[in-house]
């Protein structure tokens, strides 16, 4: 089966080509049935992958031709399929296969339904060939596709100006990742003379620390971008103007995880930089409680997940910086699960509604939509960390690695942030399902979502549920940690083996953390002790700058795109007036000159004679005066 | 099949086209018969010769000579080599698409003369990219001038006379130095009597030239390319020419005329004058980078669509020059894809801006939006070169950027080094995607406006035109090593010339 690995991207190319090309015209509504099908392949094929793997063929190349070979370059077309990418092809095609089904019945009603599939199954193949690459120049063809599609799926209603505006957002600020990208890809090259990941790996000695370094803050600048870390993370709430299934497939489960798959893979190198990981550590941390704070204020319901999404990325990272790659793919996993249960659940509601997002017109909606409500409750569960739920296991190791590797201010910013996720989670989930219905029209014409949805929101379910202790229990030894530890085992970074008891104290400080937040958010939203409003109104400005998300995006739209619009308006002036400017007034000494020699030539014969008398008299003197010797000194 | 003096016959094609177009000039429709005909032969005939070149051979092939000023030792001399031997299918494929779309209704006055002017532009075309002597190089450089300057004097917008004279008067000055280093060459090449232009005979007796002669007539060669490419300063008089240049024109002028430039400099300047390649290179690679960013940054803030195409061209060729003066086999293979691809995607950016124009006859970009809900084919089409331009991995834009980056970042024989100019040569890729993405999303998204409702979609010939660039786009970007397997023996083989180490001691 390994040596089949292709089949997997083959089927969602496939599909894409089968409804880009006759989508529009003739095949209609069995896009959507043909796409799913695919994935659905793909996803058998990735299981019969992943069980090979797991029979123990750890490491295989799937070879398929070369791709750019120029003197002592060369770069091929190849997979690697080890445990980690066929973990990460497991992930992609089985929630990609759940989004696909729902987004049959999301979509059903939109005029797009074609495109919506060829670009979606466009998504999955770019997804597919980034964590099947064997090399980082392949990834990266990954990487910019599944870009591009990101851009083309936010842009998806094209005909309103704030999804495209947000689509070109995304994929300039992931091109400015890119550019890290693209430096450390390179520069991976010249020190080592292959881009490819087990010649790398393998020869992580060669470097100098200065390389490694250069290499590692280049790679992870893009993994910024990819991953909407800071300083590049505000495209990722803006794409939450795409379709929701998109939001739920790109912008929660795969795509935006690409950053800390890059990361994970690189582990041998970061592990050998040094200080790099540091950073990866103390941006993830940073980010996390800053997307969360955000989080905590938002009313759309789309929002409030996408903030959430930033600051569970951040985890991830923290988790990439103190070492523990395997809670950071643990992690990756079941967020894929429960963060797009979640907005495939905001997105049933939405459909439920109409159309609406504003979670001030919501309310009550859990006798309503029963389905969504159950499964949402299990995913805000997990988000919030409760116990047995799959976000509890995968985000405890998290904290935990942080504590036990040193990194106790890292450690105390992570329970703070699970404060605030657990409050924010529960806050949402109170203001859309439960309490009075505020806009009583809205209400009276929800309904629930047709199984097609509530379908794949239940398998969801299922994995929000039991993943976390199928793979993760018991934890630090856990089965990922047996399946991804050889991988993700490099030197400078040693796995935790803690007593038991050590585990039981963090586990359970976590939990409190989750806890603690749920009810201070039912006590303020069911009790109104403190009431919401008397809150926010007491803390005035600091309330002001949360909902504003820090001005951040004031600064980067307005401040510094007018600066570099400016700047350029100016290099166009210049261009214009004084480039073009020298050339015309150059042409126009050419053409003055030359009509006031024009005057020279009076035709009158006298004048002639006399400019030839003149002119003899001076190649005379000139001449006499050289051979004379008068000029020599 | 191997057909005998096919560059030769190249060479021919169009130019016996022309007396059957001579004599249906006043029957439109017989003449778009005659002109589209004799271009598609002239493609399908670089195909074969295409088909004849041997890959890996790193000479000239498909020699052909003749005397021609015997006295002077002026030959009829023209041959391919990898580096060459692409562009010539590129530029019979551009002319044909050009020719092709002409002939659907975009080209209404005069369209005998119109399309002799392209026949003639092809032989020129063709003839600079075959030559192997400087003399036969200079006719055939020259002899694209003129039919393109009629063809944006006589078919071109409001401001065809401003801008098609600028066009000549800036790529003139540029050729009549070359001219003048053409003939110091001649007059350094031997003694009298056994004075020669042809290059390999050149090559051979180039140890005769001084440094310092070489750094002059590396600077005239090197002026007239660089007004050619065109590289910052000497690019002001491209927008003006594209903008009011006949959509076919802008598709030739950018997408083959420019190329000559970059050829230049791989065909005569590097090998003939290493050491004023060296002396030049600083500068020369300082300058591209500046295009690279200045062009990028310059095209963000246009309101005329081909403006904006005009000064990504700038950018576009920056890439070029770099890759080329850097002097390294990923650089310079880098370089040659780069004009390629640059060639069909530009080529085929101005196709659709043309095609657009024929619609809408609107050019600024604020005056148009909404049409990717109306024309989704057009959409489609003009969304992938687009993605291409903006160097997307997996089209073609991108392999020549990538391989012309990593040149760069090797290259330690320049101030502050590869590892700075590398990065900043990157930048430009961010910008491309601002200037591109903004673009597109300003003409193609966005509600449809009422004027724009009816307008129809691409037609059938706009279809045939745009495929072949599509298939193209697509296939040099997934499997590119083809093309890389042709370029590579070559272009080493011009590094190695342009770098012998015989010539590095009169370097200080």
């Amino acid at each position: 089966m390994i040596q089949n690995v292709w089949l997997i991207p083959a089927f969602p190319l496939a599909a894409f080509l089968i409804d880009g090309l006759f989508g529009r015209r003739w095949l209609h509504r069995w896009t959507g049935i043909i796409a799913s099908s695919a994935v659905g392949l793909s996803a058998i094929v990735a299981i019969g992958v992943f069980l090979e793997v797991l029979g123990g063929q750890t490491r295989t190349t799937v070879n398929l031709y070369e791709w750019i070979g120029v003197g002592d370059f060369h770069s091929r077309v190849a997979a690697l399929v080890d445990p980690l990418s066929s973990v990460m092809l497991l992930v992609v095609t089985v929630v990609s296969f759940l989004i696909f089904v729902y987004s049959n019945g999301y979509m059903e009603h939109d005029h797009g339904f074609h495109r919506f599939f060829t670009w979606l199954s466009l998504f999955v193949f770019a997804m597919l060939i980034l964590v099947m690459a064997d090399n980082y120049l392949l990834m990266f063809v990954g990487w910019e596709g599944v870009g591009l599609c990101s851009y083309l799926l936010i842009g998806f209603w094209f005909e309103r100006p704030e999804p495209y505006v947000a689509a070109k957002k995304a994929f300039v600020m992931n091109r400015i990742g890119d550019w890290g990208y693209t430096i450390g890809m390179i520069t991976t090259f010249l020190v080592f003379g292959s881009m490819q990941f087990t010649d790398v790996f393998e020869h992580v000695g060669i470097a100098t620390q200065a390389n490694l370094t250069l290499i590692c803050v280049a790679f992870f600048f893009g993994a910024t971008g990819k991953s909407a870390q800071l300083p590049l993370y505000s495209w990722l709430p803006d794409a939450m103007e795409g379709p929701t299934p998109v939001s739920a497939l790109i912008h929660a489960a795969t795509m935006v995880t690409a950053g800390v798959y890059l990361v994970a893979r690189s582990m041998p190198l970061f592990a050998a930089a040094g200080p790099s990981l540091a950073v990866v550590g103390v941006v993830g941390a940073i980010t996390a409680i800053f997307a969360a704070t955000i989080a905590l204020v938002q009313f759309d319901i789309k929002r409030v997940m996408a903030y959430s999404t930033v600051s569970q990325l951040g985890y991830m990272f923290l988790a990439l910086g103190v070492g523990a790659p395997v809670a950071a793919i643990f992690h990756l996993a079941t967020h894929a699960f429960f963060k797009a249960l979640l907005f495939l659940g905001s997105g049933s509601v939405i459909h439920g509604l109409g159309g609406e997002q504003d979670m001030r017109k919501m309310g009550g909606l859990r006798r309503k939509l029963p389905v969504t409500y159950w499964t949402m409750l299990l995913a805000g569960g997990a988000l919030a960390a409760l116990p047995p739920l799959a976000g509890f296991w995968s985000k405890d190791e998290i904290v935990a690695a942080a504590f036990l590797g040193g990194y106790p201010v890292l450690w105390a910013v992570g329970i703070l942030t699970a404060v605030l996720t657990a409050f924010y989670v529960t806050r949402a989930m109170w203001l859309t399902f439960h309490g009075e219905p505020r806009d009583h029209h809205l209400y009276d014409h929800a309904h629930e979502s047709p199984a097609v949805m509530t379908l794949p929101l239940a398998a969801l379910a299922v994995g929000t549920v039991v993943l976390g202790v199928a793979i993760g229990f018991p934890p630090e030894t856990g089965f990922i940690h047996r399946f991804l530890g050889p991988v993700a085992q490099v030197e400078g970074i040693a796995e935790h083996a803690p007593e038991a008891a050590t585990i039981l104290v963090l586990a359970a400080i976590s939990v409190a953390a989750g806890v603690l937040g749920i009810l201070v958010g039912l006590s303020m939203y069911v009790r109104h002790r403190p009431d919401p409003a008397a809150v926010s109104r007491a803390a005035g400005p600091l309330y002001r700058v949360l909902v504003n998300k820090y001005f951040i995006d004031e600064l980067y739209d307005r401040r510094i795109v007018e600066a570099f619009r400016a700047a350029f308006g100016a290099m166009w002036a210049f261009d214009v007036h004084v480039i073009d400017g020298l050339a015309n007034r150059l042409g126009w000494l050419a053409a003055t000159g030359g009509s006031s020699l024009r005057r020279a030539q009076t035709g009158i014969v006298g004048n002639y004679a006399l400019t030839i008398v003149a002119g003899l008299l001076v190649i005379l003197v000139v001449y006499g005066g050289y051979a004379s010797g008068l000029f020599t000194r | 099949m191997t057909i005998d003096h096919i560059l030769t016959l190249l060479l021919a094609v169009p130019a016996i086209g022309l007396l059957p177009l001579y004599v249906f000039r006043n029957d439109p429709r017989s003449v778009k018969q005659v002109a589209v005909v004799t271009t598609l032969f002239e493609l399908l005939l670089s195909l074969v010769m295409l088909a004849q070149f041997h890959v890996g051979d790193a000479g000239f092939q498909l020699i052909e000579q003749a005397d021609w000023l015997p006295s002077l030792g002026i030959r009829y001399l023209v041959g391919v080599d990898g580096i060459s031997v692409l562009l010539v299918p590129m530029t019979t494929l551009l002319t044909f698409i050009s020719v092709l779309y002409s002939s659907g209704g975009a080209i209404k006055d005069r369209i005998a003369s119109f399309m002799a002017a392209f026949l003639i532009l092809e032989i020129g075309m063709v003839g600079v990219f075959v030559s192997l002597d400087l003399f036969l190089f200079y006719v055939m450089f020259e002899l694209m001038l003129v039919p393109m300057y009629l063809i944006i004097g006589i078919w071109g917008g409001p401001r065809r006379i401003y801008s098609t004279l600028k066009f000549v008067i800036f790529t003139l000055a540029g050729s009549l130095l070359m001219l003048v280093a053409i003939v110091a060459v001649w007059l350094a090449s031997g003694d009298e009597g056994a004075r020669t232009l042809s290059l390999p005979e050149l090559l051979a007796s180039r140890g005769r030239f001084s440094a310092d002669f070489q750094f002059w007539v590396f600077l005239a060669f090197g002026l007239a390319f660089a007004i050619k490419l065109p590289m910052v300063p000497f690019h002001t008089w491209l927008p003006d020419a594209h903008v009011e240049a006949p959509t076919a024109g802008s598709i030739i002028l950018a997408g083959v005329l420019l190329k000559a430039g970059g050829y230049g400099f791989l065909r005569f300047a590097l090998p003939l004058f290493p050491v004023g390649t060296q002396l030049w290179l600083p500068v020369i690679i300082v300058l591209s980078v500046v295009a690279i960013l200045y062009g990028a940054a310059v095209s963000t803030v246009q309101k005329d669509l081909k403006k904006l195409v005009a000064y990504s061209s700038v950018a576009h060729m920056g890439f070029v020059t770099l890759g080329i003066f850097v002097l390294n086999a990923q650089g310079g293979v880098g370089a040659v894809l780069q004009m390629l691809n640059h060639g069909f995607v530009t080529g085929a950016l101005f196709l659709f801006v043309g095609i657009q124009y024929e619609r809408t006859h609107r050019r600024l970009i604020a005056d148009l939006g909404g049409l990717a809900n109306r024309w989704p084919l057009y959409t489609t089409f003009f969304g992938i070169f687009v993605l291409a331009s903006l160097g997307l991995p997996g089209l073609n834009g991108f392999v020549g950027e990538f391989l012309v980056l990593l040149g760069t970042f090797k290259f330690s024989g320049v101030p502050l080094g590869g590892l700075f100019w590398g990065p900043v040569a990157a930048l430009g890729v961010i910008l491309a995607a601002v200037y591109l993405l903004w673009m597109f999303q300003r003409v193609m998204y966005g509600p449809v406006r009422e004027a724009y409702r009816a307008l129809p979609d691409l037609s059938p010939i706009e279809v045939v035109c745009a495929v072949p660039l599509v298939v193209l786009t697509v296939l040099l970007g997934v499997f590119p090593q083809q093309a890389i397997a042709i370029i590579e023996p070559s272009l080493q083989q011009v590094l190695r010339l342009a770098t012998d180490p015989g010539f590095q001691v009169a370097i200080k």
